[in-house]
């Protein structure tokens, strides 16, 4: 127990529990100001009602989870100096300056055109709102490829000497800025966001779908949201691979811990698709492998082995356990969505892509997927650089700050309590927003203005498990369905 | 001749403080003031007087943050680590206020929980702030490269007392921007409410001003010896003619005077501090050559600064210039 109320152990906890709440609106907000930006171009360009539609839609959606990012990054960027001081002293010359960037290059950009962006279409004009929300969703990546700097540097750390107050001293900022991870981070990063938009979105457009299949923004949003999860996913898959062999190179014993691969044993290395790490016993027990795959995929040889844990001492082990199955759990949502995107290829191929029960109902239980392969990735890298905050050359214990265990408990708790409550009613917000389907615009002349009359649904109720199946009423003889775009039969319930 | 870069820093991050301080100054006051709105329709108005730009207002708390850690990163971790309590509960207040622009306007028989999480997490982030800053004035021990206290050092009569202070001040604030923003009944009652804000800032600024420089002997110094306070002297007779001005504005029924004049009050009080501070980022031990970073960081954080700041100003000046006039009920995208 007393273990467990270190100060030490308290603020990794608390940090731990910070970022991951933050990350999960950033990665959201990533998208969403991406595909707001597309959404209003194509309004724009085509004239099309149904993109101004879902621009709306997804425009209030935004403005939620951006408000939550802001005020959880907001905490980010002061737990350096409450949790950190040490680590704060010393890795502050290099990584201060990287983090002052993306204040002044990412986060005014945003908030200084998000109000234009949000209430400003009217007062700007078309053409200034589309330049403003394009910066938004600049902004956003800026904010990524900085923030990811920072961290990549403390994964893979150069460009720097150390001075005798102990201070990391920059020596060459270019170095500092691409240092070896970075690259791979950042795109494999980037990938992520736009990919767990694209379910986010395609679960929300699925369940509008399954009330009704006619619903003619639906059709479009879950239609871009399938283009996205076929194209990008193995994408996102050969640069998961690509980081993955780069951090083998850089942090041999992560990737040790990731494949369960404490021993070399036999003429090949199997990947092990389930197992128990031992870190006790220095062994993974009941293994169920692959033979020669982790030879092939981390040497693109047939036998070659890669260093196992218990070649390196035990004090540079990270935990184990939870970098084997967080990464694992990565791949596998990472697979999963690959099949989605597939079957959605197929889907479409037939006719089918609006019409498949069972294509929606999964990809609603995919909408969450995303976060959880963020989270599960992160999980993986930032446990697996254990037990350093600079990989190498400053320790996690090091790096504390001078504070008594029961402040960093009192304040902990009272992250834990406020966060569940106020990002827990955020949370409900977003899916009365995503409950209700898209509304179509007051009646445009140049659309067929007969609505047909859909059942009402009440807009509180949120999706669960048996309502998926039973809610479609409506729609069901009306295959094929395309030019359908004037439908707007059950939007009244706003 | 060498650029002291450290010294053009403290310069800079200064800036950043005081921007966040008048700007978000005036829509944590809104908040502060929200309750004295009528539920519904005058509460709205309120609130969207500040939705477009509470964003970009708060960035420059970031900014202080984030700029303090690249720049006097050695300060950063001992004010942080020092003012650990009121920090954490300043960012808590923060979330709630953050947030209630959002789901107020998503929440229908819950909109009361999101009017008191803007007005409670608007009062007690202002709180914080005034806390943290007499806290620091009190000054702050450091041994070696760490603070050297416990987590209860902050609280003193005096950190309460710059804590009040600070809230009546964003009050005023609040109140003389709602003049500027709105229009009728409200307007009228903040017109009212902007004389006791204005006398009780007035008078919170006097009482912290004569306890300051007792606090520390160099602050006395600084303010009682010759020829420094020739100098000095510039602060009170400057803050005669804001608060002429400001009173002058208020009866003469101008709209923006007050407003400006109220700002004006912080630019100096804080231009008072500076001069108690200075050369001291840490009083009374670390000084801005102390706590600063080597200059390779200092020069490339510079050179973002010197391009980027003037364009942040140009952009945050044309989002106020198209969010300009009167916030009209029934406005907003929501
Ligand atoms: C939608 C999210 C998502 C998906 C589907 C995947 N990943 Fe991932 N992964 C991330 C989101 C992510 C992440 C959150 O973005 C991480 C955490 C830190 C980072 O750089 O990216 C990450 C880290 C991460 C790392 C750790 C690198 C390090 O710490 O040095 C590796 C090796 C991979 N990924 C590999 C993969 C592979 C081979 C995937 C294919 C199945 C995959 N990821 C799918
Ligand atoms: C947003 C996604 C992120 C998640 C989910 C995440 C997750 C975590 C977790 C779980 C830990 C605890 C590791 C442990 O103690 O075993 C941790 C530690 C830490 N991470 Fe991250 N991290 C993220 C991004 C970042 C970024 C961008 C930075 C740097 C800018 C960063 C810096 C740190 C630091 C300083 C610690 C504390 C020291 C340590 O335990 O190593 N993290 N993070
Ligand atoms: C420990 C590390 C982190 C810190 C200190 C941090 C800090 C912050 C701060 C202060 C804000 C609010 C900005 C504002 O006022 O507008 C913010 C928002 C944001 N952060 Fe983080 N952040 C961290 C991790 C991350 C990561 C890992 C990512 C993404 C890869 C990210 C991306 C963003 C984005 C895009 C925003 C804009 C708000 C939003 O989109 O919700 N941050 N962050």
């Amino acid at each position: 127990m007393s273990e467990y109320f270190t100060a030490e152990f308290l603020a990794r906890a608390q940090f731990a529990f910070t970022v991951s709440f933050h990350i999960i609106f950033p990665a959201f907000s990533i998208g969403l100001a991406s595909f707001l930006a597309v959404l209003n171009a194509l309004w724009l360009w085509r004239r099309e009602r149904v993109y101004l539609d879902l621009f709306e839609y997804w425009k209030k959606i935004f403005a939620v989870v951006f408000g939550m990012g802001v005020v959880s990054g907001i905490v980010m960027s002061y737990e350096f100096g409450t949790n950190w001081a040490a680590f704060s002293d010393k890795a502050g010359p290099v990584i201060g300056p990287l983090l002052a960037y993306e204040v002044m290059s990412a986060f005014f950009l945003e908030a200084g055109f998000l109000g234009i962006m949000l209430f400003g279409r009217e007062r700007v004009g078309d053409k200034l709102h589309m330049v403003a929300t394009a910066i938004v969703a600049l902004g956003t990546l800026l904010s990524a490829f900085w923030i990811l700097s920072v961290n990549s540097w403390m994964q893979t750390p150069q460009g720097f000497e150390i001075a005798e107050n102990g201070q990391f001293v920059p020596v060459d900022w270019w170095a500092i800025i691409f240092n070896p991870s970075f690259p791979y981070r950042l795109v494999h990063m980037v990938l992520a966001a736009f990919l767990t938009t694209a379910f986010a979105v395609g679960a929300v457009h699925a369940w509008h779908l399954l009330r009704n299949r006619d619903d003619a923004q639906a059709r479009k949003g879950f239609s871009m949201a399938m283009w996205m999860a076929l194209l990008v996913t193995p994408v996102q898959i050969f640069a998961g691979d690509l980081h993955g062999l780069n951090t083998l190179q850089h942090q041999p014993i992560k990737v040790a811990a990731m494949e369960g691969h404490f021993d070399r044993e036999g003429d090949n290395q199997p990947i092990y698709i389930f197992g128990i790490p031992d870190e006790e016993a220095g062994k993974l027990r009941y293994p169920l492998g692959i033979p020669y795959l982790g030879s092939l995929i981390l040497t693109h040889t047939w036998n070659e082995q890669i260093k196992g844990l218990n070649e390196f001492p035990r004090e540079e082990w990270p935990p184990v356990g939870v970098v084997f199955w967080s990464f694992r759990i990565m791949l596998a949502i990472g697979f999963a969505m690959m099949v989605v995107g597939l079957w959605s290829a197929w889907a479409r191929l037939k006719g089918r892509l609006y019409d498949s029960r069972a294509l929606h109902k999964v990809a609603l239980w995919m909408g969450p997927s995303g976060f959880v392969a963020i989270l599960a990735g992160w999980f993986t890298t930032e446990v697996g650089r254990q037990p350093w905050t600079v990989q190498g050359y400053l320790r996690t214990s090091e790096s504390l700050s001078p504070i008594d265990a029961p402040a960093v408990a009192a304040s902990l708790i009272g992250f834990v309590v406020v966060y569940f409550l106020v990002f827990g009613a955020g949370i409900y917000y977003l899916l009365k927003l995503m409950n209700k389907p898209v509304v179509a615009a007051a009646a445009t002349p140049d659309k067929e203005p007969t609505p047909v009359l859909a059942p009402q649904f009440d807009p509180d109720f949120l999706p669960d498990e048996d309502n998926g199946g039973n809610g479609n009423p409506g729609g069901n003889g009306n295959p094929g369905g395309s030019g359908n775009s004037g439908n707007s039969g059950n939007k009244g319930n706003h | 001749m060498e650029l002291d870069l450290a010294f053009i820093w403290a310069g800079l991050i200064a800036f950043a403080v005081l921007a966040y301080v008048v700007l978000d100054g005036f829509d944590l006051g809104v908040g502060i003031l929200f309750p004295l709105g009528k539920p519904g329709k005058q509460r709205d108005v309120m609130m969207n007087s500040v939705a477009p730009v509470w964003d970009g207002n708060e960035t420059w708390l970031v900014l202080g943050g984030g700029g303090l850690f690249a720049v006097f990163p050695l300060a950063y971790g001992v004010i942080m680590s020092a003012l650990y309590v009121p920090i954490i509960v300043m960012l808590l207040a923060l979330i709630f206020r953050g947030v209630s622009f959002e789901y107020r306007w998503r929440a229908k028989r819950s909109q009361w929980v999101w009017d008191w999480a803007f007005f409670g997490g608007s009062l007690v982030a202002a709180f914080a702030q005034g806390v943290a800053l007499g806290a620091l004035v009190q000054g702050i021990p450091v041994e070696g490269r760490a603070y050297a206290g416990g987590w209860f050092d902050w609280l003193t009569p005096f950190s309460l007392l710059t804590g009040v202070a600070v809230v009546v001040g964003y009050a005023l604030l609040g109140a003389t921007w709602l003049i500027y923003k709105l229009e009728g009944p409200l307007q009228e009652r903040m017109r009212q409410l902007s004389w006791v804000f204005g006398l009780g800032t007035l008078g919170l600024i006097g009482l912290v001003s004569i306890i300051t420089p007792f606090l520390e002997p160099v602050y006395f110094e600084r303010w009682f010896s010759l020829p420094g306070s020739l100098w000095t002297m510039f602060v009170p007779v400057l803050m005669i003619v804001l608060v002429w001005l400001f009173f002058s504005g208020l009866k003469q029924g101008k709209e923006l005077q007050p407003f400006l004049a109220a700002l004006g009050f912080f630019v100096v009080s804080f231009i008072g501090l500076g001069i108690s501070f200075y050369p001291y980022l840490v009083p009374p031990k670390l000084s801005i050559w102390d706590a600063a970073a080597p200059d390779v960081s200092l020069a490339f954080a510079l050179v973002g600064a010197v391009v980027l700041l003037p364009l942040i100003l140009a952009y945050t000046g044309y989002a106020y210039w198209v969010f300009r006039g009167k916030v009209k009920e029934g406005e907003g995208y929501h």
